[in-house]
Formats: structure tokens, sequence, C-alpha cells
């Protein structure tokens, strides 16, 4: 087992399968790879250069034109100002009602647990769908709103379940012992059970505030028109969608200035690369968390 | 329960004074629950009572009671319209396909993983096929309309490299290759994180197991085929199984921002087609009655999919 890689008195039909293996995880790699260092290379190469085409991993005339326009020119901070806003809020809001709500479901004493449970489970199955939604969103009144991207989906089963069955491996006798101590069940849950979740709720925080950041289709929906309303996705989804230079998709005239500057391509590169970064930078950190949460939520599902 | 309390009045009045009693004891149960519940309420099932809207001419200005009905003719005119089985058509093509091959290649590359001895290898590999299972599909559409572009995109690159083709594809305006360019983004966006799953299955294998059939004179490709998948063989069942009940509830994200007009006729998928003929149009019951049919197949396969699952196993999945 701990013999090297092709070591001489392996039988050569073992070496054949550790060529394949060890070829077919470089194949992966480099195609998994190689589209985010290409986009990365062209958004930091010279706009009229990458035209020529050419451009692997590495720029060829490097600059930070392509960054500089963008940001001078465009509303983009305003739709990173939004994108940050909802990822913070729906990610709060997601963990205290999910964590709340798997608390007491953890708890076997609850009379309303069953209710709970199953009231919430149905929601994994069957949903309006799309224009029920709609329809509601509007008669709520929610349409051009911030508060459209937090609270329609403020509670998920899913996470709640996944929390509640982290729940349910510590030990009961710790919430007694508690409520010996004069403790009420929100207390308990407080100060015994959240600093004891930390590892789901890391998972769980990582999901949401994916999800959040991430989302585009509701911005499309409810607050396309609002200006000062969209997002990231949203404004690089318009960019995307847009075949030709043409600027009506556009945020307002700013965008056509930006692409009469740098080409539409490298404006592109450039937006999905400033889009990328921010889960390229949590990612390490909360990486050893989700492996975990993942198996959890998959085998508890 | 309920039945019983005419019968004994004396012991059902207890039972609810019990009830009270733990009620108030349990208050601070109720009050981390019962908001959140009323929240689901809400944004859950709330909508399901809009799909009365379906068998009404639902004008979105009147009330519920003013709307004059319609029965059943938005589902008639559903099932007369060519686009509708066109957008069914795509739907499963693209869901049969989606699920083909996102079982067999994380399940392959869970596997393969699996033989890598170096450690810190294994680990970067993973890391690194992770990865694109946390952009935006905005993003990947992006990345992969780049590949597949006709002026520099890679992939044409390499295909005119080696001289497999003359002369550039253009991917993006191709309908018949759609349902495989939606694939090939999916298998490339989520192989990664689809192997997590086998990879803790395949770490419950007990390594004696191995030990035995090294014993024998196994080769380790056979350790794989006979020890490795066998083992693995439950987790894949019931993954298999909980896909089938998600077969037509696909959505619409990946066709969507893949797609374009020339290649509707491939693209549209019956989310989509509920978004450009229905809200897109203001045609709210017509919109509705297509949501209601996706839905009811979606149960009807998840519960076909869970009966099956029962015979095989004897346990529910739902």
């Amino acid at each position: 087992m701990k013999a090297g890689l092709f070591s001489s008195g392996t039988p050569w039909s073992d070496r054949a399968f550790d060529f394949v293996v060890y070829l077919v995880i470089a194949l992966v790699t480099v195609i998994t790879l190689y589209p985010f260092l290409n986009v990365l290379a062209i958004s930091l190469n010279d706009s009229t250069d990458s035209v020529r085409g050419g451009i692997t991993i590495f720029p060829r005339q490097f600059t930070l034109k392509n960054y500089e326009t963008i940001f001078a020119f465009s509303g983009l901070i305003t739709g990173l100002k939004i994108s940050l806003l909802r990822t913070v809020i729906g990610t709060v809001l997601g963990l205290i009602s999910a964590s709340m709500l798997a608390f007491t479901l953890s708890r076997v004493d609850f009379q309303g647990r069953r209710f709970v449970s199953t009231f919430l489970a149905l929601t994994m199955y069957v949903s309006g769908g799309l224009i029920p939604t709609y329809i509601l969103i509007k008669d709520l009144h929610m349409i051009g709103t911030f508060a459209v991207y937090v609270l329609p989906g403020l509670v998920s089963a899913f996470n709640v379940f996944v929390i509640r069955s982290f729940i349910d491996g510590i030990p009961y006798a710790l919430q007694e012992s508690a409520k010996l101590d004069g403790a009420n069940d929100f207390t308990i849950y407080w100060r015994v059970i959240l600093p004891l979740t930390k590892p789901a709720l890391a998972t769980i925080a990582l999901f949401l505030a994916v999800g959040q950041w991430n989302s585009w289709f509701d911005t499309y929906l409810y607050n396309g028109s609002k200006d000062h309303l969209t997002t990231l996705q949203y404004e690089l989804m318009k960019v995307i969608q847009s075949t030709t230079t043409n600027a009506d998709s556009f945020r307002g005239r700013n965008m056509t200035e930006v692409m009469a500057q740098i080409s539409p391509e490298s404006v592109k590169m450039a937006i999905t690369i400033i889009v990328t970064v921010p889960i390229l930078i949590v990612y390490p950190f909360l990486q050893r968390y989700f492996v975990k949460g993942m198996t959890l939520g998959a085998v508890k599902s | 329960m309920k039945a019983a309390a005419p019968l004994k009045p004396q012991a059902a009045a207890r039972r609810k004074s019990r009830f009270w009693h733990t009620f108030f004891q349990q208050k601070y149960l109720y009050l981390m629950s019962i908001p959140f519940v009323l929240w689901v309420f809400v944004f859950s099932y709330l909508p399901l009572w809009g799909w009365t809207m379906a068998f009404q001419k639902f004008k979105p200005k009147k009330s519920f009671l003013d709307q004059d009905w319609a029965g059943l003719q938005y589902f008639r005119e559903l099932f007369h319209d060519d686009q509708f089985f066109q957008a069914l058509r795509n739907t499963l093509a693209m869901s049969v396909m989606g699920l083909v091959a996102g079982f067999i290649i994380p399940i392959v590359f869970a596997i393969l993983l699996n033989e890598v001895r170096i450690g810190i290898l294994k680990r970067f590999v993973q890391t690194i096929s992770y990865l694109p299972h946390f952009v935006s599909w905005v993003v990947a559409a992006g990345i992969v309309t780049k590949m597949l572009s006709t002026d520099n995109g890679a992939v044409n690159d390499l295909l005119v490299g080696l001289h497999l083709i003359s002369e550039p594809i253009q991917f993006s305006g191709k309908g018949n290759l759609f349902w495989t360019i939606v694939t090939a983004s999916d298998v490339w966006k989520e192989t990664g994180w689809n192997t997590i799953i086998y990879l803790a299955a395949i770490a419950g294998i007990g390594p004696e197991l191995y030990e035995a059939a090294r014993v024998d004179g196994a080769s380790r490709l056979q350790q794989a085929w006979n020890i490795t998948l066998p083992g693995i063989r439950s987790t894949i069942i019931v993954l298999v199984i909980i896909s089938i009940g998600h077969l037509v509830s696909i959505g619409f994200e990946k066709q969507f921002l893949l797609g374009n007009n020339l290649v509707r006729d491939y693209s549209q998928t019956l989310d989509l087609y509920a978004l450009n003929y229905g809200l897109g149009m203001g045609r709210y019951s017509f919109g509705t009655a297509i949501n209601i049919f996706n839905s009811v197949v979606s149960v009807i396969l998840l519960f076909a999919a869970n009966g099956i699952f029962k015979k095989i196993t004897k346990e529910s999945i739902i």
C-alpha cells in the first residue's frame, strides 16, 4: 500500500490502472481550472490585444484597465452593495430561523413537534410554482423592494432538518442540567445549543451565503427595472445575455460608454471574475465544514 | 384522538387542560416555531391556493370571488398546444440525459479518486473539483459560452488545432447540440460536488474486504469493480430514486442562461414555457396550468419512485 507510484514489483495491470487513475484526475483538474484561468487572463489583458485571440492562462499585455473602466463608469458599485447586503442579511435571518426551528423539532417533549415537522417537510415536495408565487409577491406589494430578496425564502426545510439531525447528536443531559439551573428554553437554545451546533451552522451559513450571492432570477423577475436594487449576478446576466454591443439592455448609458472603451468580451470576463472572487475568498475557510454537512444532509434526506 | 372526545367528556377536559398546561410550560418553544410556521404558510402554502387561478379567467385586479370560472379550458388549451409537447420533450430529454451522466460520471470519478494514494494530491483535486459547484449558473453559463465561442473559444481552438474540424463550430446556434451542451455544463459544474456522497460511502467499506481480495491476488481494477462498486450500491439506488422523483422539475436556469432564440425549439423546458408564455404574456391562468401539470407529474413520479424503493429496500424515503 505504501509503495510508491509505479514501483517495481507491482503487477502491470495495477500500473496500467494507476496510469488511468492519474490521467483522469489530471484531465479533470485541467478541465475544471482552465476555463477560470482563461477568463482571468483575458480580463487582465489589454482589450484590443485580446481580440487577436490566442490567450490561454497568462495575459499577454497585462493591464488593470478593464477593471478600472468597469468600476468607473457603470453602476456596478450599487450592484455590489445590494449583493453584499442580501448575502449578509439573508444568511443571518436564514440561520436564526433554521436553528430555532431545528431546536424546537429536536425536543421530543415539544407538543407541536409532529405538526411543525410535517408542515415543513411537505414544502420540500410540493410548491406552488412560478406564477402563483409571483402573484403572491405582487399582492404583498413586495415587487420593487429589497425585502423580496430575503423574506420569501427565509425558512428552508432542508436546512432545518440538517441542523436538527446535528442537534439530535448532542446529549440531552446538557439541556436538562441547564434546566435545573433555572434556564428557560430560549436560554438553553442560545447558551447551550447554538455554541455546540457551530459546525452545522457554518455549513448552512455557507449554503445560504452562496445561494444569496448567486441568485439572479428574483432580481430579474421582481426588480429588473429598479436600478438601485439590481444585484451583481443580474448585471452579469444582462451583459452575458446580450450578444451584440447594443446597449439597450445595459444599465443606462453607462455600460455603453464602457463598451465603447473596452470590448464587450473583456467586460464580460472582468465582471465574471468580480462576481466569482468573493466565492473564492470564503471557499477555503468553509471547505472543511461543508463536506461534513453535505454528507449529513444527504444521509438524512 | 379527536374522535374519542365526545365519549368521555371528563377525560377530554383533563387532556385539554393538560395541553394548555404544557403549552404554557413550552411557551418559548412555541414562540420559536409558530412565527416561522406562519411564515411558511404564507410563502409556501398560499401559492398552492393560487392554483385556483388555472380554473379561472384570472384578472389580477379582481378579487377571488369576482373572477370568472373557466373550468378546464386552460388545460384543454395546454394539451392542444404543440409548444407544450415540445417543452415536455425537452424537459424529459434533458433530465434523463442529466440523470444518466450525473450518476455515471461522479461514480466513476469517485472510484478513481479513491485510488489516489497520495493524500495531499487527492485533497487538492477534490478541492478543485468542488469549486464550480459554488459559482452561479450565470458565471458558469458565461464561461461555457466563452469556451464554446467561435472566436478564440478553447473548445473550437482545440478541435481545430487537432485537425478534427477545419472550421470552428458555432455551438450556440446548433439546436441539436443544445441538450448535450446543457448536460456537459452540468457535468462540468457538479461532478466534483456529487462525488462527496460516494466518497463518504466508499470510506465506510471495511478494509478487511480489500485485504482478503489482495490475498486472493485480485488486481486493483478487480477490487474497484468487485468491492468498491457493490459497496456503494445502496447509496446509488437511494440517490437514483430521489432523482427520478425530481425528473420533470429540472427548472429553467441553465436553459434560460445557455439558450437563445436560435435554439429555442430545444431549450424551452416546461418551466421556461410557463415563464415565456404564461408570465411573460400576462396569461397567468395558462401559466399556472403549466405549473400544476409540472407539480402533479413530479408528485406522481416521486410516489412511483418511492414505491419501487420500498419494494427493494423495505424503507421509505418520503
